[in-house]
Formats: C-alpha cells, structure tokens, sequence
C-alpha cells in the first residue's frame, strides 16, 4: 500500500529544500551561523555590499549548491521519465548511453588537449565541452540503431545502450592506458563527478535546462501514465507514442549531457530517487515528476555538504557519495521488495 | 456505422497471416471470432484496430479510413482490450481505470463516478484501493475491462462506439465470464459495436449476433451462431468431432464435445 498521499510529499519535499539549501549554505571548511546565511542572502537582494563571509557565500557556496539542486532535480526526474518511457524501474538516465559517451568526450578532450587549455567560454572549460558533444553523439547512435521504419524500440535501445556503454567503457580504457600519470588522475576525478568547479556560468547553463524540463513534463505526465500499460495500450489511449519517445529521449540527452559535462559523473540520483518516491506515493506521473525533481535537489545537496565536510581541510568528489549513500539504500529497498512478490 | 475490412490481406516476416478478409462489425451488435489457435483471430484484430497495417486492403471506421483518424479522436470510439497487459507499476485499480479516462477526460468527479461504476460493473469495486501488481490474473483482467468500459462509458459526438476485446474471459471463473456476456450485451443495447475473440464456443453462442469462424488466415463462416455452427463446420474447423444440440434455457446452439 502507499504509504503518504502524494500531496503531501510533495508539499513537503517543497518545504524541505530552502531548509536543505540554507543548512549547505552554513557548513563547510568555514562554519556560518544560520541567522548569518539568511542575513547575507537578504542583503545581497537589496545590494548592501560584500563581507568576507557574503562573498565564501555568495560566490563560492552560493553557486555550488544551485548547481547541485539543479542538477540533483534534472537528474532524478530523467531518472523518473526514462523508468517510465522504457517501463522498466530499473531503467537509468544513463541508459541511453549518455554518460558512456560523455566520459569518452571527457577523456579525448584530456588525453589530446590536455585538461587545463582554456576554452573559448570562460568558466566553462574544453572537458565540459567534449562530456556534452560525447553524451549528445553516443544518444543518437543508440537512438539510430533502435529506430526503424516500425518506430523506435525501446528494448532495443536498452540493448543498444548497454552496448554503447562498453564500448565506450573500452575507449576510456584505451584512453586511460595511454595517458601519463597526470592525465590519468584527471579522467578520473572526473569520472567520479565533482560539483566543486561550480560557477554562476554553469548556474545558468542548468538553469536554461531545468526551465526546459518544467516547460515540457508535465504535459506528459498523463501520457507517461498511459506508457506504462505498455505502448499499444497507450496508443489506443489516444497518446502519439513515437512523438512522446522522441521527445523524451532528446529531453533526457540534453538535460543529462548538460549535468554530466557541468558535473561529471553522478550516478545513482537517477536510479534511486524515482524508486523511492515512487515506494512513497505510486507510480503516477502527475505527482511523481515533481516530488522526484524535488527530493532529487535536496539529496543532491545534502549528498555535496557531506562530501564537503567529511575529510576537512580537503573535500570529495560528489559522485562518491551519491554511490555511497545511495547504494546501500537501494540494496536495503531490492531486499523489502522481494518479500512483495 | 461500422468497422469495415475491406479485402484485407496481412503479410508478416514470410507469413500469409490473414488472406482477403471481408467482414463488417456494425455498431449495437455483438460479433464473435472463434477459431483454432494461430487462425489470425488476434492479428485481424490488430489490423481492425490499427495496430498493424494491412499488406493490401483497407480498413474503415465509421466510414472513415482508420488511418485518416487522429489518435486521439478514435481513442473516443474503439476501446481495445489486448490479450496480455503487462503493468509491472503499482498503480491501484482506482488508477488504471482512470487511464481509461484519458481520451475523454471530462474533469475529476465525473471521472471518479466513472471510474466508481466501471469498477463495480466488473464486480471490483473492491480493488479499488488495491495495488494491482498484488492482483491474481483474474482480478488484472477485470481492472483492465474496467479500464477499457470507461474509456467509451458515454457515448461520444464522433460517432457510434466500439469495443475490442481479446480473449476477455481467458482468466475468468465461471461467474465471471457470465458477468463478461451480461456487460456486452449492455453495452451493445446502447449501440456499441462489440467485436471479440472467445475460445468457448458455447459462451460466443449465447452472446454472439453474428460469428465469425477463422481457420488459417480466411474467415470460414460468417452469419448468426444458429446458422453457421454445424457439425461438419466445428470438424472441419477445430479438428473434434462435436453433437450441436440447444441450450435448454437460452435456445442457443451447444456444442457438445
């Protein structure tokens, strides 16, 4: 049975981020009272000018936690769309082969170019480039292959993604054994995903996109709901299924290569968050897009603090511990649903 | 107003599945397909439906082309009832019927009201709060009718209504599946067109206007079941030898195996 009403949970995940968001905002290797956060933050809209501790907030935590909330929510809700598109609760944003492709992009453009080369967009740098052009091309082979004069194969694209993974497994290998030991740490720092190079350029960037994402989903929550009878059932439903795929399959290329080129690798958000909402409230779009976009937002942010404090003075990679803290949590979740069935 | 194959013929990967198929599902009536397994009884119907294009020929809903129609204009005339739904999310049946509501979507409560008479017209009102992956198969396959009763619940501005439905009592008990015929029956005295696909030869009997008899991809027999069910017919066509007799109550053919 559900255990919360979907209202709720989405009230209350809406209430909890400014929550989430300002407690990121206090902790780190400078600890800021609560009272001063919400101050700076005030001050900063009616334009008093910059302290020490308004500019640690305001440009360096400020834009950091923005992109993990950003990311976080567009992460989690592709998670949610693809689980739903491929009616599979296991699916991954990953899946169609965007992540693959990305860290191919990423490690060519570290291995050839070297990863510090300036690009032509400050505060944007070359890798962000090439994760983005990798994850788009990657997609689109999946995409192609799966595609045929019948429409577009869903369990085909599932196959042909996992295929693409390991091929793009093989090239990062490749890539890896030929890179001196520099290059080598790089790729997979990068791997690892790192929300620590945040700037308020790439603030924007992710902000363009979850826009786009809230401008278009929920128009296709009912659709998605119809998808899940299976994709006959949905068309004599009246749902266009091929134009839904499309859309949602170029949604989910743009919004997880623009978090995976802005944030590396951050794996789990996409898998786990659906899931457990999904536990909570049932499997209706209408209420799932929204609680898992803002569910994911917070455990982004939560999941960043962490790896901000944990090994002071230094700090961890992002990625770590989404994997670590998600991971045992979905073992734990897998191990009460066999009981369901 | 009618479903219309027009000399269909359905090719698929080598296969002659369907051989120059001429029929008419006319709306208020009830029409059976039978036949043995691999007759083409399923693929006709996802060429009547739009599921799959026929090789040559041509399909007509209220004589309109089926592919002429929008999606989402004939989601408000032909409901279909596939032979397997796989729905591995926990949606209650209060929510899978509500996806029947989709097409039409007349606003919260009148849907509910819907939703709420479907569900007790298929005897499943007490699922309603129900997780339907926790369903046994009968119980699915009563959401699911539900499902597809709601979706032309009310008749509609676009034209006479259909209802298609594969093998609907294939999970049933015996109370069910009477439940099954006393819903079409009802339904096709308020004008719409049923057409299904049914095993027993006796339950197509008591429900059928008009039956339709497959064997290898060619419509066999066509007519009223008191016409057509023979002897020689149910030999030829399903390889048993049978004694037709009558239904003691109901006066309909029984076929007797």
């Amino acid at each position: 049975m559900r255990y919360l009403a979907a209202a709720k949970l989405v009230w209350f995940l809406a209430l909890l981020l400014p929550g989430v968001a300002i407690v990121s905002l206090s902790v780190g290797t400078v600890s800021i009272p609560w009272s001063q956060i919400i101050q700076t933050l005030l001050a900063s809209i009616v334009g008093i000018e910059a302290t020490q501790t308004s500019s640690i907030v305001l440009d360096i935590r400020l834009p950091r936690i923005l992109l993990a909330l950003l990311v976080g929510a567009v992460l989690a809700v592709l998670g949610a769309v693809m689980q739903g598109l491929f009616r599979n609760p296991l699916a991954d944003p990953s899946l169609i082969g965007v992540s693959g492709g990305a860290s191919v992009g990423a490690s060519l453009v570290i291995v050839l170019v070297g990863g510090t080369v300036a690009s032509p967009l400050a505060g944007l740098s070359l890798i962000s480039f090439g994760a983005f052009i990798g994850g788009v091309i990657s997609t689109l082979v999946v995409y192609r292959v799966a595609t045929s004069g019948i429409g577009t194969s869903v369990t085909t694209m599932l196959l042909a993604g996992i295929a693409i993974g390991a091929i793009a497994g093989a090239f990062n290998s490749l890539l890896s054994y030929f890179s001196d030991n520099q290059m080598l740490r790089q790729i997979s720092v990068w791997q690892m995903g790192n929300l620590g190079g945040a700037n308020w350029l790439k603030v924007s960037i992710m902000l363009a996109v979850a826009a786009v994402l809230v401008a278009v989903l929920p128009g296709q929550a009912k659709s998605l709901n119809a998808l899940l009878l299976g994709e006959s059932e949905a068309r004599h439903l009246g749902v266009d299924v091929q134009k839904i795929k499309q859309k949602l399959i170029f949604l989910t290329a743009l919004g997880v290569g623009v978090s995976v080129a802005l944030a590396g690798l951050i794996g789990f958000v996409g898998l786990i968050i659906p899931h457990m909402v999904r536990l909570l409230i049932g499997p209706d779009h209408r209420w799932l897009l929204p609680a898992t976009a803002l569910a994911g937002a917070s455990l982004l942010m939560i999941a960043d603090s962490i790896a901000r404090i944990v090994v002071l003075p230094a700090e961890l990679p992002t990625g770590i511990l989404t994997a670590l803290l998600g991971a045992p949590f979905f073992i734990g979740l897998l191990i009460r649903q066999r009981g369901e069935f | 107003m009618s479903i219309v194959a027009d000399n269909i013929s359905l090719h698929l990967a080598g296969f002659d599945l369907l051989r120059n198929i001429n029929i008419s599902v006319e709306a208020g009536q009830v029409t059976v397909l039978v036949g043995p397994n691999g007759a083409g009884k399923s693929s006709l119907l996802k060429v009547l439906t739009g599921e799959l294009n026929p090789t040559q020929g041509a399909v007509w809903l209220n004589h309109r082309e089926l592919s002429n129609w929008e999606i989402q204009d004939k989601a408000n005339v032909l409901a279909v009832l596939p032979q397997h739904s796989e729905l591995n999310f926990p949606f209650t049946a209060n929510e899978v019927v509500a996806l029947g509501c989709i097409p039409h979507a007349t606003g919260y409560a009148v849907d509910q009201k819907i939703i709420a008479d479907a569900l007790q017209m298929v005897d499943a009102s007490y699922l309603e709060r129900r997780l339907y992956t926790q369903m046994s198969g009968g119980e699915k396959q009563r959401v699911q009718l539900a499902r597809v009763l709601a979706q032309i619940w009310s008749p509609n501005a676009l034209g006479e209504q259909f209802l298609v439905l594969d093998e609907p009592t294939a999970a049933f008990d015996l109370a069910h599946q009477q439940m099954t015929l006393e819903i079409v029956k009802q339904f096709s005295k308020r004008g719409v067109g049923v057409l299904m696909v049914v095993h027993d030869l006796n339950l197509a009997a008591r429900c059928a206007d008009n039956l339709v008899v497959m064997n290898g991809g060619v419509i066999e027999a066509f007519g009223s079941p008191d016409k057509i069910l023979t002897e020689q017919l149910v030999e030829k066509v399903f390889e048993v030898k049978a004694t037709i007799s009558r239904h003691p109550t109901a006066n309909t053919p029984l076929v007797i195996t």
